[in-house]
């Protein structure tokens, strides 16, 4: 039943400053009025990210790189830019792998 | 970041949100129909006629109630949940309310239509299962002639229409060797995500244990195969893998603990802290159409039962994973020790555990039996000797 389909064999996303990224469409980020807390709802998975993934994800809108979320944190936190920017493309990396985020 | 499993497979328990009392899941059966009729389904073997199921307007309030206790996600499944010809009234009020709608469904029944609907309408994910990627054995275990052609199909659909597709494997002797294939299907029709499920033995898989149970060879080969797929496919597929109880060395978490972050409706509209909650003898469960769902969740005598830990014996009470698994299974531990507060066999902490256990290397290697299939009726219960 497997051979009628050939689609393009999907590829690992591997995340570096210059990638655009996305929520894909069925991945919800939402404040939970109830609980005081942001949650990301995934099929059959709610993640519960920390203040600095929250942050980051907000920002994944598809238009800016990496590298610009990094600035951007940088800025508002008075941080170095270089530990942001590992600190926060390998959280990426981990929720590409997830399929929480998409480029 | 914490990760928390929302339907019945918990295989990580990660800490529960911070105010644990707010349930996060609703597993909505929302009918026993199902044209299929697999030997390992997890409804109860005496199944709920369609003339008690709850009507669309009290599935709607049901709904309604469960967006404003807390719950972030709904899996909309039964039986087969699109037997229910008002399934789009319950979709729209779902994800009116927004919640994550998540449709568990054989397929079989769909037209492209009206997935599109449902999609339309809100639907947010779909899981599919199948029963082999060998054809004519995956049409022999449901018992469904064209079955697995038509889930195929479906699932070029859920692909067409840009939903996610989680694709559904429950795994045992008489499909174990094409486990390779199965992950290798799943990357081809471009499923995000694939559950690797052994047969949870309760209900109709408990009554087919023998035709089911894999060797414990044949069960290690598979945790290789994954670990390797999960590796291989990083970022192309996720893979959830559900081990069977009865070569594990500890219990899972069922349910993620009782009353603690999932809750399960039956057709009729009673509220149970797991599925398999209603072979338990003496417990009595809450309905819909009496309580409220805030007030069964919170003070509901079957969901305080077992939540927690004080209702706890040892070796559990003492058990340093006791806030882990919580004890694992309260049906097997009743179905196997007679007491639904002792440690679940599968734990090998149980003075039962090795005689347990026994079962399924016995098993395992004799001929399996025929299957008991699916049906209504399908398992006589046995009658008492006498007039």
């Amino acid at each position: 039943m497997a051979e009628t389909v050939q689609p393009i064999r999907p590829t690992r996303l591997m995340v570096a400053e210059g990638s655009i990224l996305l929520l894909p469409r069925h991945i919800k980020l939402r404040h939970d009025a109830g609980r005081d807390a942001w949650v990301l709802l995934a099929p059959e998975r709610v993640f519960k990210p920390d203040d600095t993934a929250v942050e980051v994800l907000k920002l994944c809108d598809g238009k800016r790189t990496v590298g610009d979320i990094a600035s951007d944190l940088a800025e508002r936190f008075q941080a170095p830019r270089d530990v942001i920017l590992a600190d926060i493309v390998q959280m990426l990396q981990d929720l590409a792998d997830k399929g929480v985020v998409k480029s | 970041m914490n990760e928390i499993t929302t339907g019945t497979h918990v295989t990580d328990a990660e800490p529960a949100l911070a105010c644990a009392r707010a349930p996060v899941g609703l597993l909505a059966e929302l009918t026993h129909r199902c044209p299929l009729q697999c030997p390992y389904c997890s409804n109860p073997l005496e199944l709920e006629r369609s003339n008690v199921e709850l009507t669309t307007a009290e599935w709607q309030d049901v709904i309604r109630q469960a967006a404003a206790l807390g719950i972030l996600q709904i899996h909309l499944s039964g039986g087969e949940p699109t037997a229910r010809k008002d399934l789009e009234d319950i979709v729209k009020v779902a994800a009116e309310v927004g919640l994550y709608t998540n449709l568990i469904t054989a397929g079989v029944l769909l037209t492209k239509e009206r997935l599109k609907g449902l999609a339309d309408l809100g639907l947010d994910h779909v899981q599919l299962s199948i029963q082999d990627v060998d054809a004519a054995n995956a049409d022999r275990i449901a018992a469904y002639k064209g079955g697995a052609a038509k889930k195929h199909e479906v699932a070029g659909w859920v692909k067409e229409l840009g939903l996610p597709l989680t694709l559904n494997a429950p795994l045992h002797r008489q499909n174990i060797d094409s486990l390779e294939r199965i992950i290798e299907y799943a990357v081809e029709i471009g499923a995000g995500r694939l559950e690797v499920a052994h047969i949870q033995y309760y209900a109709w898989a408990l009554k087919n244990r023998a035709a089911l149970m894999p060797t414990r060879e044949a069960f290690m080969k598979t945790v290789d195969i994954v670990n390797r797929a999960k590796e291989r496919l990083k970022g192309i597929l996720v893979i959830d893998f559900v081990v069977p109880d009865y070569y594990a060395k500890f219990p899972k978490p069922c349910m993620g603990g009782w009353g603690r972050g999932v809750m399960n409706i039956t057709p009729s509209g009673r509220v149970l802290p797991c599925h398999a909650a209603e072979s338990l003898p003496g417990m009595s469960f809450d309905n819909v159409r009496d309580r409220k769902l805030a007030e069964i969740w919170l003070d509901g005598d079957a969901f305080n039962k077992f939540r927690g830990t004080d209702w706890m014996k040892e070796p559990c009470k003492s058990c340093s994973r006791r806030e882990i698994d919580f004890g694992g299974c309260r049906c097997q531990a009743f179905a196997l020790t007679g007491d639904a507060a002792n440690t679940d066999p599968a734990c090998s902490l149980s003075p039962l555990h090795d005689e347990w256990a026994k079962v399924a290397g016995l098993e395992s290697h004799e001929t399996p039996p025929d299957f008991i299939y699916r049906r209504v009726g399908g398992a006589k219960v046995v009658e008492p000797a006498g007039e």
